[in-house]
């Protein structure tokens, strides 16, 4: 039973051991109530993780993970520190309370530091489901079994993959009568099939808030269809590409610009968005088909209406119609510079396009369509060169049809060159390389002149 | 539970002033006022009575083989920017996991409940994921024999516990760093910081091991950031300037950081006005402070025996030192002069442990014996699947010690020892490797470093590059980075430093295993040079 959705605590929620917001209200509470200092904050997280790995077409380790941590910042004028703990005992709490005050008293000041935040209005967030957060070992059992079984009765596949679920609640409160709760739910699963000739190899992800709305035999049919193409690459010469990425690969290059719409650093002049005597606000930055936004109500992205300060997070335009439109700030900074603080976004998508993936590759002569990237490391801050390296399906475009898989190569671009020279953007699609962490939606993408600079033999 | 927690030290200040830290070198260490002898080391009875109910619980429901660790692991935090303090936090938890062998197929739960009903149903739950994952078993998971440690203790090698040290003692250390850098033209923005790791491990097993360990780790950043005036351009140095070790407060003083501060702060500003490198091929010394993560990604990665087999594939990746029957004893990874050891017992090394959590005391084994490859790493799962070579090779069938998990809340699983790079015969060193040649590149400090799934291709950039001709360092260029295919690469070194320019470089956070799990290790390594090798210049312009 996936919906519909309930705000209130479930039983479903209680099995977990997930605390509700009456119990983290309570806890937040009971350990404001403990202070003696002249500020505190408190932040609970509360989490039943469970997840089950296979690979070489067998079990791997497996488990549930329950814990709750209380993190407690203390503060004395503008000095601070904080404390984290898991141990709820009214000991363990005054424990953690005094740990922090001491500390807070002998820290140096914090010239930054503005005091709590008073309560706030926060959007209501629906992000919880019970199919989710009921999941047993059975369950996950058998969902692995969509690709075992295949691969063990083909006998010229390998796969390995891994699902996991988290079932948790997040909340903050201070001295200041702030209160924000928000719990959540999250599935993910991922697969990579690989040939036993050692050629091939591909991989598919899925992600949702809601068990029930993964495809586990679609992503297994996915990957096991990608192995099979990607046999026998070919090396094709190391050079400037029209490439076309899939959703995942797009969210690879794409969210590393998530750092950079710092304000900060951009104010400081060591960012990609910092020029000669400011930033680059207000200007065009790349081409007018590209639009990012962080929306902690996006459905297809669902994320926490705060951030770690209980800042509420509202939607954010960082680059509109290809213009930079907004930077993030924290309070700090944005009281300094004069601005509205922005809080901090924990979720990113780009805009839909007109293209399918499918014209862009009809229309495409000679191009590379790749599946996923692999270990993106940065070169230069101020242009966000990375380098990193395509893997799990890369293949050759000929004439508008995939002509062939290929070998892998290394790039070094940078997301803001790689959507300058747009061709096509597809319907953004919710991601799943990042294993369960922060939201990401992305589109395919088609560009032209992206800078393979040389081969991998890695499969 | 409680008694546990009352070990817990406050961060104040009752133990005495601050002092001139920069001042002192390690043969004044005796004479610190922080220096109190460590407590002895043991298993308190009322964790050694969760375990055993953890471990019964696990055999009453069915298991055939369980092991659980209670541990309590503390972390301690100071960061800071320029003039200020911009965190301090101190995380402290404990919990317990429980593992579990059913019909061969493995169960884990962990829990923050640290009362008997709370393991034992720890204990129950791993059993029922264990049942249920049954279904979809192919192998049995079989454990190669190890002794068990009845009442083992074992502690790292600290003097100094960091977690007696006040805050604003570390506070100042890093202040005063922060000053000297910002005394430097040009340098605009540094971030210094400290971490501290304190795990008191507890582990038991169904053979009959109790096990207690003592484990410190200490990290000192600081990265100084030098912006042209013009603001055309910027020039970092760091974060990582002194390498992470397995020690405690007193490695934190011998690192000197008030004294280096300016050196690195000059080394950015200088880097502002270095040329950009001209790309070709060049040869390539690197010093310890890069080559070990070069060892890192190229060598110990392939050689996890769990990669290997393709129990990474969906994550990390595999290896192209695989499949271990037509590698091992064979694969030729570089010249003779090349050995590569896997150990845990390196002094002040990261992964240094006295027991594996697995419950094995690791060995010393060579990985790479004079340039052919000759083993994996593995644990107690693994070990068996090596079992012919071993015998071919009149080897007991063992585990290598390299069973880790980052905490009580995740399963172990193979992680990496210490794998350093042995020091050449002859006592070479840096500047011997300098004055050798004739067309080189010279890199100090690690920076960008991206790899493949199977360790082929890799690139990697550095905080230092240096121009050398003939036999002399002419002057710093930017934007350089060596492009390179590990067994090329490996085959091309023809330069090794002795011993004494070995130094040991290491991580705190090498990411591995889904759900990703850190683990913190060093390889030890001499600077070494690489003949030909393809430079390129990563530099581009908006």
């Amino acid at each position: 039973m996936s919906g519909p959705k309930s705000l209130f605590s479930t039983s479903a929620q209680a099995r977990a051991g997930v605390l509700s917001r009456e119990d983290a209200q309570s806890l937040v509470e009971r350990t404001v109530k403990l202070s003696a200092a002249d500020a505190v904050r408190v932040s609970v997280s509360s989490s039943r993780e469970t997840n089950l790995r296979f690979a070489d077409n067998q079990m791997s380790t497996s488990g549930v993970t329950t814990n709750t941590t209380i993190r407690i910042q203390s503060v004395f004028g503008k000095r601070k520190a904080s404390v984290v703990t898991n141990d709820r005992s009214d000991d363990g709490l005054r424990r953690a309370v005094t740990q922090s005050e001491a500390l807070a008293r002998l820290a140096p000041e914090d010239p930054e530091y503005l005091g709590e935040i008073g309560p706030q209005q926060y959007a209501t967030i629906d992000a919880w489901y019970d199919a989710t957060a009921d999941l047993t070992a059975d369950d996950r059992a058998k969902a692995a079994l969509s690709a075992l079984a295949p691969a063990r009765a083909g006998k010229e596949l390998t796969v390995a993959g891994f699902i996991i679920c988290n079932a948790g609640a997040t909340a903050i409160g201070n001295s200041a009568g702030l209160f924000a709760y928000h719990r959540a739910t999250s599935a993910n699963y991922t697969l990579t099939a690989r040939t036993n000739d050692g050629t091939g190899s591909g991989w598919a992800g899925m992600e949702n808030n809601d068990w029930t709305k993964l495809d586990v035999q679609a992503v297994a049919d996915r990957a096991i269809d990608k192995a099979r193409r990607s046999r026998n690459p070919v090396a094709i010469e190391p050079g400037r590409y029209t490439v076309i990425f899939e959703p995942e690969a797009t969210a690879n290059l794409v969210s590393l610009m998530g750092n950079a719409f710092q304000a900060r650093s951009a104010d400081e002049g060591r960012s990609a968005f910092s020029k000669t005597g400011g930033t680059k606000l207000g200007e065009k930055i790349v081409d007018d088909r590209v639009t990012l936004y962080s929306d902690p109500g996006d459905p297809l992205i669902v994320s926490a209406p705060f951030d770690g300060e209980g800042m509420p997070v509202t939607q954010q335009t960082w680059v509109k119609n290809g213009v930079l439109q907004q930077l993030a700030y924290n309070r700090f900074w944005a009281n300094k510079q004069g601005k509205t603080p922005t809080g901090n976004a924990s979720s990113l998508r780009m805009a839909d396009g007109a293209d399918t993936l499918e014209a862009m590759i009809a229309s495409t002569a000679r191009g590379v369509l790749v599946t996923r990237l692999w270990y993106l490391r940065p070169l230069d801050a101020r242009t966000l060169m990375y380098t990193g390296l395509t893997r799990d399906g890369t293949f050759l475009i000929e004439n508008g049809k995939i002509a062939r898989s290929i070998k892998n190569f290394r790039f070094n671009d940078s997301p803001l060159f790689m959507l300058n020279n747009l061709e096509g953007v597809g319907r953004a699609l919710r991601t799943a390389g990042g294993d369960g962490g922060p939201a990401v939606a992305m589109p395919p993408v088609k560009v032209r002149d992206f800078n393979f600079t040389s081969l991998s033999d890695a499969v | 539970m409680t008694t546990r927690r009352d070990f817990l030290v406050t961060g104040g200040g009752a133990l005495g002033a601050a002092f001139g830290a920069a001042a002192l070198g390690p043969q004044l260490l005796h004479a610190l006022p922080h220096r109190r002898p460590l407590p002895a080391l043991y298993t308190d009875a009322a964790t050694r009575e969760l375990m055993m109910e953890a471990l019964d619980a696990a055999k009453r429901a069915g298991a055939s083989w369980a092991d659980v660790r209670i541990s309590r692991n503390r972390n301690n935090s100071v960061q800071t920017r320029e003039r200020q303090v911009t965190d301090v936090v101190d995380t402290d938890t404990m919990g317990c996991g429980v593992r579990v062998l059913v019909d061969g197929c493995w169960g884990f739960c962990a829990t923050q409940e640290l009362t008997k009903p709370g393991v034992g149903g720890a204990a129950q739950e791993a059993v029922a994921i264990a049942k249920a994952n049954r279904v979809a078993r192919d192998r049995r998971v079989e454990l190669a024999p190890s002794p068990a440690h009845p009442d083992a203790t074992w502690r790292s090698s600290y003097t100094i516990d960091p977690f007696t040290i006040p805050v604003e003692e570390k506070a100042d250390l890093l202040l005063r760093a922060n000053a000297e850098a910002l005394g430097v033209a040009n340098v605009r923005f540094v971030n210094s910081g400290l971490s501290f790791v304190k795990e008191e491990r507890n582990y038991a097993n169904t053979d009959g091991s109790v096990i207690t360990q003592d484990y410190v780790r200490s990290w000192v950043t600081m990265s100084c950031t030098a912006v042209a005036p013009d603001r055309s351009g910027t020039a970092v140095r760091g974060p990582e300037v002194v390498q992470p070790a397995g020690r405690g407060w007193e490695y934190v003083l011998e690192a000197d950081i008030v004294t280096n501060a300016k050196v690195w702060a000059q080394e950015a500003a200088e880097k502002l006005t270095a040329k950009a490198v001209e790309p070709g091929r060049y040869d390539l010394i690197l010093h310890p402070s890069q080559l070990f993560l070069n060892i890192h990604e190229s060598l110990a990665h392939p050689t996890e025996l769990d990669r290997a087999m393709g129990y990474e594939a969906n994550y990390a990746g595999t290896s192209f030192i695989a499949p271990p029957e037509k590698v091992l004893g064979s694969l030729k990874l570089g010249p003779p002069m090349m050995n590569l050891v896997g150990n845990r017992n390196e002094v002040g090394a990261l992964a240094t442990i006295g027991y594996d959590d697995d419950g094995v005391q690791p060995d010393e084994f060579h990985i790479v014996k004079n340039g052919v490859f000759n083993d994996y790493q593995t644990t107690r799962e693994q070990a068996p699947w090596l079992a012919s070579w071993y015998a071919r090779n009149g080897q007991p069938v063992r585990s290598h010690g390299c069973s880790y998990a980052q905490s009580w809340a995740d399963v172990q699983f193979q992680r990496m020892p210490n794998v350093s790079l042995q020091p050449g015969d002859n006592d070479l060193s840096w500047s011997d490797l300098i004055a050798a040649t004739d067309k080189g590149i010279a890199m100090i400090g690690r920076a960008s470093y991206s790899i493949d799934q199977q360790r082929y291709n890799a690139q990697f950039g550095a905080q230092l590059c240096y121009e050398v001709r003939n036999g002399k360092i002419v002057g710093q260029v930017k934007d350089a980075a060596y492009q390179m295919r590990t067994p090329e690469f490996w085959n091309a070194l023809d330069m090794l430093g002795g011993k004494s320019s070995y130094a040991l470089g290491g991580t705190f956070n090498d990411g591995k295993g889904q759900p990703g799990q850190a683990n913190a290790v060093s390889h030890g390594c001499p600077p070494a040079r690489f003949k030909n090798i393809n430079i390129i210049n990563t530099g581009r312009t908006v």
